[in-house]
């Protein structure tokens, strides 16, 4: 069964001039159909407004459709009674670290979540505990969180969504404000989150790189899914995402100006290793 | 010679008991013309130092000299010194304030107390170097796409007409193109007008691509200071500061240990392609 699924999606707001009259109306997302499995790690990528973050705020009911459904764990987006069970089966973490943590001591930052639902406080140090564990913070829970790196806030931020016991866990460009070890540190912590605590993860990304471990891509442009597939399906198609304002990892491009230059390699080369073998092979 | 950071330490609450140096002992000469790359991870002390250039944070202690004078000597003129200058902080689209794109960047040089007729002039040059196209001019700068906001935020310092101008992370949140586009759009920028350009930035792919020189800075201090292909030499070492290489030359070391024999000092992908092509046609038996 799908964890989350929309069928014929479509989000519209009115934009307004100066003096609050109505602009006209922008779709943002437009007809938007896609089912994700629970577990799938699946990764979204878009050009700057392609609709990908109104997307992904319908997936905890931040935001709900102006025409089409929204289902998360089976329950309707729109209906009122559902929005506290959706927003504890799917957590949303965002860009900037600096906004999302509030507590004082690291750990206290995490039971935040929990203890708003009325968890039993045994309870909530054991989510706390497990959950810091998750992300590789343990050592880190008596901390000020001020103290810490953006890796190392955000992987808190993670671990404050985690100790809520979401089924799915939407980041919306986790790692655009990290440096390069605070970025892989987060990837990190979501893939193992994914791979041990079978948590499905839907990863919104500008960095290509972080894509290639993803079950599953989803490219929108105009509000639309323009291209779908795996990694190796979506990075094969250099210039038509160059088209759509994207890019490929590094080593895709690598191959595909190889390519360019004569040389016979497949399409769709994603790691280093892949790179060095299909050199070896064709010699 | 434009700027001269001479012995440069700034300490947060000297007094307190958590008293933290920020940078330590930073010595360092920025000629005019050079496009410099600044990285290090969060909290190594770039923005501090980047702050100091401008006169907006002032040294614990040692000096920094601006065309040779030193800007905390009593008859230095600060405001000038921000306007010679410019710091475009991240997320820059975040100060844009005014009704139209055009009154946004005329703030800077009217604040200037220079003649409207001016004003206008250097806001119009300012938008056509950032390459925003004059049907935006009357626009809301809030309507903007994301990458339009951050050109007219930039051309906003460039219409002071700065000898320096220091970006902190210009293309942060942008998409892969737009990344690029800001970034031709400075490198364009930096050779027609020579403006000297320091660009703070958390991605190696670009600082190796656009800068000439790399200021790579750790715990405060200026740890290497070369150009990109030295710099890059020593990956390991900057792994360990939380920092890395370009992709492509892990890339080139995995093949060179695998047989090919690939120049492993390159940074960019266009070099790395020719030199794949010339090991492959010059050892063809040789591949692993």
């Amino acid at each position: 069964m799908s964890i989350v699924k929309t069928r014929n999606l479509i989000y519209e707001y009115v934009k307004r001039d100066e003096e609050g009259n109505e602009d006209g109306v922008i779709r943002a997302v437009n007809d938007v159909s896609l089912g994700i499995r629970q577990g799938d790690f699946i990764a979204v990528v878009g050009h700057n407004g392609s609709g990908k973050s109104t997307l992904a705020k319908h997936m905890n009911a931040i935001l709900q459709p102006t025409q089409g459904t929204v289902w998360v764990d089976g329950m309707d987006t729109r209906q009122e009674e559902n929005i506290w069970d959706i927003r504890q089966r799917a957590g949303m973490v965002f860009q900037n670290p600096d906004n999302q943590i509030i507590g004082q001591v690291v750990e206290e930052d995490v039971g935040f979540g929990p203890e708003n639902l009325g968890v039993p406080t045994e309870e909530i140090w054991k989510r706390v505990e497990e959950s810091l564990r998750a992300v590789g913070m343990y050592q880190f829970r008596s901390h000020s969180p001020n103290r810490l790196s953006g890796g190392q806030k955000q992987r808190v931020s993670i671990a404050g969504v985690l100790a809520m016991r979401p089924r799915c866990i939407v980041l919306d460009e986790p790692t655009a404000m990290l440096d390069p070890s605070g970025r892989s540190e987060v990837i990190r912590a979501v893939r193992e989150l994914n791979q041990t605590e079978k948590v499905t993860v839907i990863l919104i990304t500008h960095y290509m790189e972080e894509v290639i471990y993803a079950d599953r891509v989803y490219v929108m442009d105009k509000g639309r899914i323009a291209m779908e597939g795996t990694p190796r399906e979506i990075f094969s198609r250099v210039e038509e995402l160059q088209g759509l304002r994207l890019d490929v990892p590094q080593v895709t491009l690598l191959a595909h100006e190889l390519k360019k230059r004569g040389l016979d390699l497949p399409d769709g080369i994603l790691t280093t290793p892949e790179l060095v073998q299909a050199l070896t092979e064709r010699g | 010679m434009a700027l001269k950071v001479d012995h440069v330490s700034y300490i947060y609450d000297p007094d307190a008991p958590l008293s933290h140096k920020a940078l330590d002992d930073i010595s360092l000469t920025i000629p005019e013309g050079q496009f410099i790359g600044v990285i290090g991870h969060t909290g190594s002390g770039k923005s501090t130092l980047m702050q100091h250039l401008n006169g907006l944070v002032k040294a614990t202690s040692g000096h920094i000299y601006f065309n040779g004078r030193d800007i905390d000597a009593r008859d230095f003129d600060k405001k000038e010194l921000r306007s010679k200058v410019g710091l475009v902080f991240q997320y820059p689209e975040h100060q844009l304030f005014e009704a139209d794109v055009f009154s946004d960047v005329c703030f800077g040089p009217k604040n200037l107390g220079l003649e409207r007729e001016e004003v206008e002039r250097r806001a119009r040059e300012a938008l056509i170097r950032v390459g925003v196209p004059k049907e935006l001019y009357d626009q809301s700068p809030f309507e903007l796409s994301g990458g339009q906001k951050r050109r007219v935020a930039i051309a906003g310092v460039l219409a002071m007409q700065p000898e320096i101008l220091i970006l902190d992370e210009p293309t942060a949140g942008l998409d892969p193109r737009g990344r690029r586009e800001i970034l031709d759009q400075i490198r364009q920028l930096q050779t027609q007008t020579h403006i000297t350009i320091l660009l703070v930035s958390h991605s190696m792919d670009d600082v190796a691509e656009y800068v000439d020189r790399i200021i790579v800075m750790n715990g405060g201090k200026i740890v290497y200071d070369d150009i990109p292909r030295r710099i890059f030499r020593r990956y390991r070492e900057l792994e360990k500061m939380g920092l890395g290489a370009p992709q492509v030359t892990y890339i080139l070391h995995t093949l060179k240990e695998s047989g090919l024999p690939v120049d492993t000092d390159i940074t960019t992908i266009q070099e790395a392609a020719d030199s794949i092509m010339q090991a492959i046609s010059s050892s063809p038996s040789n591949v692993c």
